[in-house]
């Protein structure tokens, strides 16, 4: 399959991407992997999604077009319960029940069906078709997105001094199964599980391979870099915790220095990391922001209750009730319809 | 016609894709499987650009000199002035949760046909000309050339998509494929090409009112021959009034309701109700049509269409409208009329002058489904009904896409239905309501020319009426779509399915006790009732 390519060359990729600051970390251009790369690929990531989330906000919404998937209100006796409120809002209110479900829990996704064509003697064209409830992709996102929302919060206690109440609390209920020493954060494991099981997805499913473009390997395999080289540090090479927490004090506060002595494997999960900032505003993971602006879920389903305008409505030419008068005149006059203009008389 | 293949050998599908990467694949333009393209004639009557004389199977579309410029330049304007494009392009992670929901997938197998895919066909090109990655690295980074295969590939995937939103449901980003393939299709009319079937209907329907092109004064005569036949078959003629002044209520309904059977029965459903109620209504020549084919291909066009309905309300002084049941009828008035024809400041909030009841939902808008306003004459009891009347009928219910999807009407029919009827039986959960599927032929997808295409996309719904059939007995199918009542006949009969296709209002008129009438025998297409004896019948004849 042509497409394999795509495959490939992603891994092959982030493998380049790995050996770069390997390479320059070993020539001892610690400046520039801890300090330069990691400033720019913030800067490109913050006026990157700025620049898309203004795009976004200054095309208009010409039309109101939720998808409803519940009740609308209609008549007063007709009952629409919490389901129906948060999957076919009125107001602002139902909105963002609706949006909260998606953002949080993935509402839509849960939903997901796998079609089967089965063979079935009974019926005489020999086919039946069933829809079964399937929630692994679910499952995967919502462990891949929260994993990484707990990996990420735990980073904190590295950029900030007083580290803030709840990251200890997180990292307590984290590595809550606690076997070996350090503790095993459940985080990185169940971070790691869920990529390869979406990698493993897109690779294995043939629909999905189909239609997977490079651009939808890659952030699974540079993730999936962070996530491994991230492991390797923590339980495997040690790194000087407190020179990365000196470094990454420093660059947020902007007095930037390199303390000596933090090994390779830092440069390199830093270097990734620079990567996916950087990387992030042009491809699909914006979709982080364009949920939000989703106008088949955030807008109301009171179409007809409350009237939508569009700024750029303009006038367009139409075939007038005269027109058609003027048209047809004898014949609606024969018909006995009463006109605006009568002619003859 | 073209042929299409026997039931059997259609659902042999197969849904592993091909070998090749679906850039370098063409589609096969075989015949069942793509629409005619529209003559000049329609669209010099709608100043439409490019009216030419071409053909599909054409390897030249006879396109405009700089047609690669004006598409470019229709993508560019629609970018921004949609948000929806741009961000429908931009943000799919490919997970590919819509990929098994689309009828047309489920039918043909396809890859092109699944929501995701359909999408990137256009959204590939939108790369190759807006973002850097595509300018730069092209194929890798899923961009393409926009080119004249390109645009075949378009017009063959987007005239196989039915506007119906099942894959919008499911998408966890709500992504609309509708929304695209409406905007997709008009890139296609920027440089003329457009489908007979959409243009002559929206054509007709510019001049004459509807999409059958029935003037004003044939209309009329339809409608009498209706109430000749309500007369005979219940011996109680109804009395609509025409083009009238003055009237409370102005009634709109989908042409397909007074085109053919069965549509016609349900029109006939509305007159005796009318009739029972003596509302104070009128049926406008002019706004003849509920239904907007113009929606199909572009949104102006759309409008240009129902223009028609608020200003004839307000030609004819009404204080609200009622609507007929129909599918993409009802999107276009709950979704988009009010923006583009609004505001109806000469219009009064609807109230029912039967029961008082305020349409409160309707409030801006000013216009009220007829499944809303029989509900709730039924609600507060001022209809007689005899469900009895009903019990040859084995009913089920199919949504249609767009009061499900685009509104979210559900219970209003299924009230009316339960009420007028003894045996109603819902196909399996996964099949109606917001997951419900389409017909097959919706968003002007019902020319006979697409006939396989048509049949592929109705295997879902078919297969959920089969099992209704045989599990209930189910023969009867209701539905408020217009489109559905004339394309989902043929659709069963292809599946071999001995099920009839009937309107809510059908329904409600055989149930429907007139005061002091002659004893029924029959319900509105002449059918002996259930526990009627032959003699009965003969003695009054
Ligand atoms: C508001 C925040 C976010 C929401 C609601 C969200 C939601 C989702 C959903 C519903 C999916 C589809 C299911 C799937 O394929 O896993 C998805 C996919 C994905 N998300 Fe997010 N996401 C968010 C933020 C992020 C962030 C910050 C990242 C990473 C850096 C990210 C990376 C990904 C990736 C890589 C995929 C594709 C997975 C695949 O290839 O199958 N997301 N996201
Ligand atoms: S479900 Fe939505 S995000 Fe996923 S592939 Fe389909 S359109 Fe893209
Ligand atoms: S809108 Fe309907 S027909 Fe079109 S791609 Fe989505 S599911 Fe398929």
């Amino acid at each position: 399959m042509g497409f394999n390519l795509a495959c490939y060359f992603s891994l092959f990729a982030v493998i380049v991407l790995v050996l770069v600051p390997f390479v320059g970390a070993a020539a001892g251009w610690h400046v520039i992997f801890g300090i330069v790369i990691p400033y720019l690929a913030g800067f490109i990531f913050l006026a990157g999604l700025i620049y898309r989330i203004v795009k976004w906000a200054r095309t208009p919404v010409p039309y109101r077009i939720p998808t409803t998937c519940g009740q609308n209100r209609s008549l007063p006796w007709i009952r629409r319960s919490l389901r129906d409120k948060l999957e076919n809002p009125e107001n602002t209110i139902h909105v963002i029940g609706r949006m909260a479900l998606e953002v949080l829990f993935f509402r839509s996704l849960f939903r997901n069906l796998r079609t089967e064509l089965r063979p079935w003697r009974e019926y005489p064209e020999g086919g039946r078709l069933l829809y079964w409830s399937t929630k692994w992709l679910w499952i995967g996102a919502i462990a891949f997105h929260y994993s990484f929302l707990v990996v990420l919060s735990r980073h904190l206690k590295f950029f900030t001094e007083p580290v803030p109440f709840f990251v200890p609390f997180v990292e307590s209920v984290d590595s809550f199964f606690q076997i070996y020493v350090p503790a095993v954060y459940m985080s990185g494991i169940v971070l790691l599980a869920a990529l390869i099981y979406l990698l493993v997805r897109r690779i294995a499913d043939p629909k999905l391979h189909y239609l997977s473009l490079a651009a939808d390997y890659f952030p699974l395999f540079l993730i999936l870099g962070i996530g491994i080289s991230g492991v390797l540090m923590r339980y495997f090479f040690k790194v000087d915790i407190v020179a990365v927490k000196q470094l990454a004090v420093a660059l947020v506060t902007f007095h930037p220095t390199v303390p000596e002595g933090i090994g390779v494997i830092f440069y390199i999960h830093l270097f990734l990391v620079s990567t996916l900032l950087a990387y992030f505003p042009s491809s699909k993971l914006v979709h982080m922001a364009g949920i939000f602006f989703s106008m088949t879920r955030n807008m109301a389903g009171n179409n007809r209750a409350i009237r939508h305008i569009n700024p750029w409505e303009y006038p367009v030419r139409v075939f007038s009730y005269m027109d058609q008068e003027n048209m047809f005149r004898k014949q609606m006059k024969a018909a006995g319809i009463p006109l605006e203009k009568d002619t003859e008389e | 016609m073209p042929e299409v293949p026997k039931p059997e050998e259609l659902m042999k599908i197969d849904y592993r894709p091909p070998e090749r990467p679906w850039m370098e694949t063409k589609p096969e333009f075989r015949g069942g499987r793509f629409c005619n393209a529209a003559s000049p004639k329609w669209l010099e009557a709608l100043d439409y650009p490019y009216a030419r004389t071409w053909s599909v199977t054409d390897e030249d579309w006879n396109l405009p000199e700089n047609w690669k410029d004006i598409v470019l330049e229709s993508m560019h304007d629609r970018l921004n002035r949609f948000r929806s494009l741009r961000l429908f392009f931009d943000i799919c992670v490919r997970c590919g949760a819509c990929a098994d929901k689309c009828h047309y997938f489920i039918g043909s197998g396809d890859p092109k046909n699944m929501p995701v895919l359909r999408a990137e066909l256009l959204r590939s090109v939108y790369r190759r000309y807006y973002t850097v990655a595509g300018k730069l690295l092209g194929k890798l980074a899923g961009a393409r050339e926009l080119t004249e295969d390109v645009l075949k590939e378009w017009f063959y995937y987007l005239y196989q998509c039915t506007e119906c939103r099942r894959c919008s449901v499911f998408c966890p980003y709500g992504i609309d494929m509708a929304e695209l393939t409406i905007l997709g299709r008009e890139l296609l009319s920027s440089v003329g090409i457009n489908t007979e079937w959409v243009m002559a209907s929206v054509g007709s329907c510019y001049r004459t009112g509807n999409h059958i092109g029935a003037p004003p004064h044939a209309y009329k005569d339809m409608i009498d021959f209706f109430c000749d036949e309500c007369e005979e078959v219940t011996g109680i003629r109804p009395r609509p009034s025409f083009n009238r002044k003055g009237a409370e209520i102005l009634f709109v309904a989908p042409s397909g309701d007074y085109f053919a059977d069965p549509g016609t029965y349900t029109f006939m459903g509305y007159l005796l109700l009318f009739e029972y109620l003596d509302l104070d209504y009128t049926i406008s020549g002019y706004a003849s049509e509920g239904g907007n084919f113009g929606y199909f291909i572009s949104h102006e066009m759309g409008k240009r269409l129902n223009y028609k309905i608020y200003s004839e309300a307000k030609r004819l002084g009404v204080k609200w409208i009622l609507g007929g049941e129909c599918g993409h009828m009802w999107r276009v008035l709950n979704q988009y009329m009010d923006t583009w024809n609004g505001p109806a400041d000469f219009l009064e909030e609807p109230v029912s002058p039967i029961t008082d009841t305020r349409f409160e939902n309707a409030k801006s808008t000013k216009m009220v489904h007829v499944t809303e306003f029989t509900a709730d004459l039924i609600k507060h009891g001022k209809l007689k009904l005899d469900k009895s009347r009903n019990d040859h009928i084995v009913l089920t219910y199919h949504d249609s896409c767009n009061p499900a999807r685009a509104m979210g009407l559900f219970e209003e029919p299924r009230y009316i239905m339960r009420n007028v009827c003894n045996n109603f039986y819902e196909m399996p959960q996964n099949t109606i309501r917001e997951s419900t599927f389409c017909c097959g032929s919706g968003s002007g997808l019902n020319a006979d020319e697409l006939l396989e295409v048509r049949m592929r996309g109705g295997l879902p719904r078919a297969n959920a009426v089969r099992y209704v059939h045989e599990k209930h007995g189910v023969n009867h199918l209701g539905c408020i779509c217009a489109i559905d009542r004339a394309v989902l006949p043929p659709l069963l009969e292809y599946w071999g399915l001995d099920v009839e296709i009937t309107g809510i209002h059908e329904m409600v008129a055989n149930a429907l006790v007139f005061p002091g009438e002659k004893k029924k025998t029959v319900d509105l297409r002449d059918r002996t009732l259930k526990g009627v004896e032959p003699e009965e019948i003969e003695e009054e004849e």
